[in-house]
């Protein structure tokens, strides 16, 4: 099977599903060259930097017979969108009773590590998960992210498909077939019996690698990527925590109400889950502060393998490691 | 534009009226406790609505305020449907999900009330950007008042509509008061149409309580809009007789002399002046037929929702999504 990047995956399911219908339209302050190359600048299109208007525009269009994809860039620039995103587009197919269907995928890039401070280092999904009326999904593969954003795109309600900066030129087996991923079903992506970490993003690589070192250290770890934070898979996740009885969350958010509070509510809520638990859970996110510029100071907040790795031997019941990995 | 008949003018009378008698009577159900949460009365502002929907097919599509009934019954709702929705019942538009703030019937291309000021806006551009690409000669019409002329929607719209010649007409409601906020002390320039020329599209300033010139007005704007020439904004000066929401702690700041002004100004009064002096088209027996008419109407409206059951509450969980 051949491999691409992440980022080729998406620009490969934007154009295959763009191919395959016509109402199919693109917003975005930039045209993305490839596909303003294959499908011109009426159904590609470049707009004024007016996030908001975008939003409503793509809800509109929406309610007319077209299915428009809006691409809000870094997710920093939705935040002026707010109201058309929170009370439009969330509410707006309930608060009607149902009248209209409102096919609208939002594209947005999240995470940090690139040293470009606080206002463009975020992570905010869990803002939007405590909504009602909003499905989003959160790949972090590029496998993941063709099936995804294509269910996205076919999905009849608004979708909001959070991309990870930071794995855009992540490599990956890639089908060329059309295949599509469903939302609310999460991925082992490694098997194992002492731990379960459910990570999310970039952090699932992070998870990964921290699993190899543990291994080597006699500790078996399962990685779970939800994948799709609404509608989340609670399912896989309680059968992990049952299995191995102790949980670590990893999210580059910050903790507070974030995606990691509510799969640690996930479980902790579920008797039998709860009851399967050897230990208290442990959550590795970010330190909760506006993302800092100086490298230094950004890596010291955003968690990494180390941390995860630290927090695996903790619910462990070992002390934390004092060498490196 | 082509000469509106005798009929037409009748048609846009009884529109008004039975928005009137529509709004009277949603605001005593308001009052008796049949209706809930809040209520915003359109009455002043019926020509309006209906002047520029008569400029409109079913297929064209609109979007309103917080203050939408109006627009509602002008794009030729179902008052039964309506009055039900506003009693929340399941019969209702919108299943007893919406109520007064999003009352909505998208089979006619009414994309529904909105409770955010200026958060229809930039929606039905979206819904005129769908009209350009169908390629069928639609257009879509935007309702909002003096306060959203401020909101960075507003502007936003305005600029995309322009620089892609939306069909869209963009119908600034401005009745001089935000609640009770002063357009004079909140809004930088007096005509909100002037602000057209900042976007380089046409403005037009429209008498708002003469159902006639507002129809002129934007049967040139749709017009327009039809040849692929782009948006239009066009400013309705008018006024609501009432306060800013019909809740019992709603203040109204405005001073009496001018509300009274205004009252003189009718736009009921002054289309049935135009209809019975100006033509001899409207005699009493007609104007008292027109009135039972439309109060039947309304009576039916009542009674239908009183008759309709209440949805079950189960139903909440449904319509989040789409299936």
């Amino acid at each position: 099977m051949r491999t691409i990047s992440y980022a080729a995956a998406i620009t490969e399911a934007l154009a295959e599903e763009m191919r395959l219908d016509p109402t199919i339209f693109h917003l975005c302050t930039d045209a993305p060259g490839p596909l303003l190359r294959e499908f011109g600048p009426t159904r590609v299109r470049a707009t004024p930097i007016a996030e908001s208007a975008m939003t409503g525009i793509a809800i509109g269009a929406a309610a007319s017979g077209y299915r428009p994809i809006v691409d809000w860039r870094l997710v920093t620039f939705c935040f002026v969108a707010m109201d058309q995103i929170v009370n439009q587009a969330a509410k707006i197919h309930y608060m009607f009773g149902g009248q209209a269907k409102f096919p609208i995928t939002f594209r947005t890039t999240v995470g940090g590590g690139t040293r470009r401070a606080a206002q463009h280092s975020q992570s905010p999904y869990s803002m939007f998960m405590n909504l009602a009326g909003l499905k989003m999904v959160l790949p972090s593969t590029p496998y993941d992210m063709k099936g995804l954003l294509k269910s996205a795109i076919r999905d009849d309600n608004p979708v909001i498909v959070f991309e990870a900066g930071r794995l855009a030129a992540l490599t990956g087996e890639v089908p060329e077939s059309d295949y599509t991923i469903p939302f609310g079903v999460a991925d082992i992506k490694r098997a194992g019996s002492d731990v379960t970490v459910v990570a999310l993003a970039w952090l699932v690589h992070e998870a990964l690698a921290a699993a190899q070192v543990l291994a080597t250290e006699g500790i078996s770890v399962e990685v779970i990527d939800p994948r799709s934070l609404v509608p989340m898979d609670a399912d896989t996740i309680r059968d992990s925590v049952r299995k191995t009885g102790r949980l670590v969350i990893a999210d580059e958010a910050g903790p507070t109400a974030g995606a990691s509070a509510e799969i640690a509510a996930l479980v902790t809520e579920d008797a039998r889950t709860f009851a399967a638990l050897k230990t208290s859970l442990e959550r590795v996110c970010a330190l909760p502060v506006p993302v800092p510029y100086a490298p230094g100071l950004e890596d010291h907040v955003f968690p990494d393998r180390k941390r995860i790795a630290d927090a695996v031997r903790r619910v462990m019941g070992e002390q934390r490691s004092r060498t490196a990995g | 534009m082509s000469v509106v008949t005798p009929e037409q003018e009748r048609a846009m009378l009884r529109t008004m009226l039975t928005i009137r008698r529509f709004e009277e009577r949603a605001s005593s159900a308001f009052h008796a406790g049949d209706i809930h949460g809040v209520v915003h009365c359109y009455i002043g502002e019926e020509a309006v609505a209906t002047g520029v929907c008569a400029a409109l097919t079913r297929e064209d599509k609109i979007i309103s305020t917080h203050r939408g009934h109006g627009h509602c019954i002008a794009k030729g709702a179902d008052l039964n449907r309506m009055m039900a929705e506003l009693y929340g019942r399941q019969a209702g538009y919108c299943k007893g999900k919406g109520g007064s703030m999003h009352i909505a019937d998208f089979d006619i291309g009414m994309l529904g009330a909105n409770g955010i000021v200026a958060g229809g806006i930039s929606i039905i551009t979206g819904a005129g950007l769908a009209a350009q690409l169908d390629g069928l000669g639609r257009v879509a019409v935007g309702f909002f008042g003096d306060g959203a002329s401020n909101a960075g929607p507003f502007h936003e719209s305005l600029n995309i509509a322009a620089c892609w010649k939306l069909p869209v007409i963009y119908v600034c409601e401005n009745n001089l008061w935000a609640v009770n906020t002063p357009a004079a002390s909140s809004v930088s320039v007096r005509d909100i149409a002037d602000r057209a020329a900042g976007y380089g599209i046409p403005g037009v300033v429209v008498d708002g309580n003469d159902v006639l010139a507002v129809l002129e007005a934007a049967s040139a704007a749709v017009a327009r809009a039809r040849a692929g020439q782009g948006p239009t904004l066009i400013e309705c000066k008018t006024y609501r007789h009432r306060r800013h929401t019909e809740r019992p702690d709603q203040l109204d700041e405005r001073p009496a002399e001018e509300v009274q002004a205004w009252l003189r100004q009718d736009p009921i009064e002054r289309q049935v002046m135009r209809l019975r002096e100006q033509q001899g088209q409207l005699n009493d027996e007609e104007w008292q037929a027109m009135e039972r008419e439309v109060l039947r109407a309304v009576d039916a409206a009542v009674a239908f929702a009183q008759a309709s059951p209440v949805p079950l509450p189960e139903s909440a969980l449904e319509d989040v999504f789409a299936p």
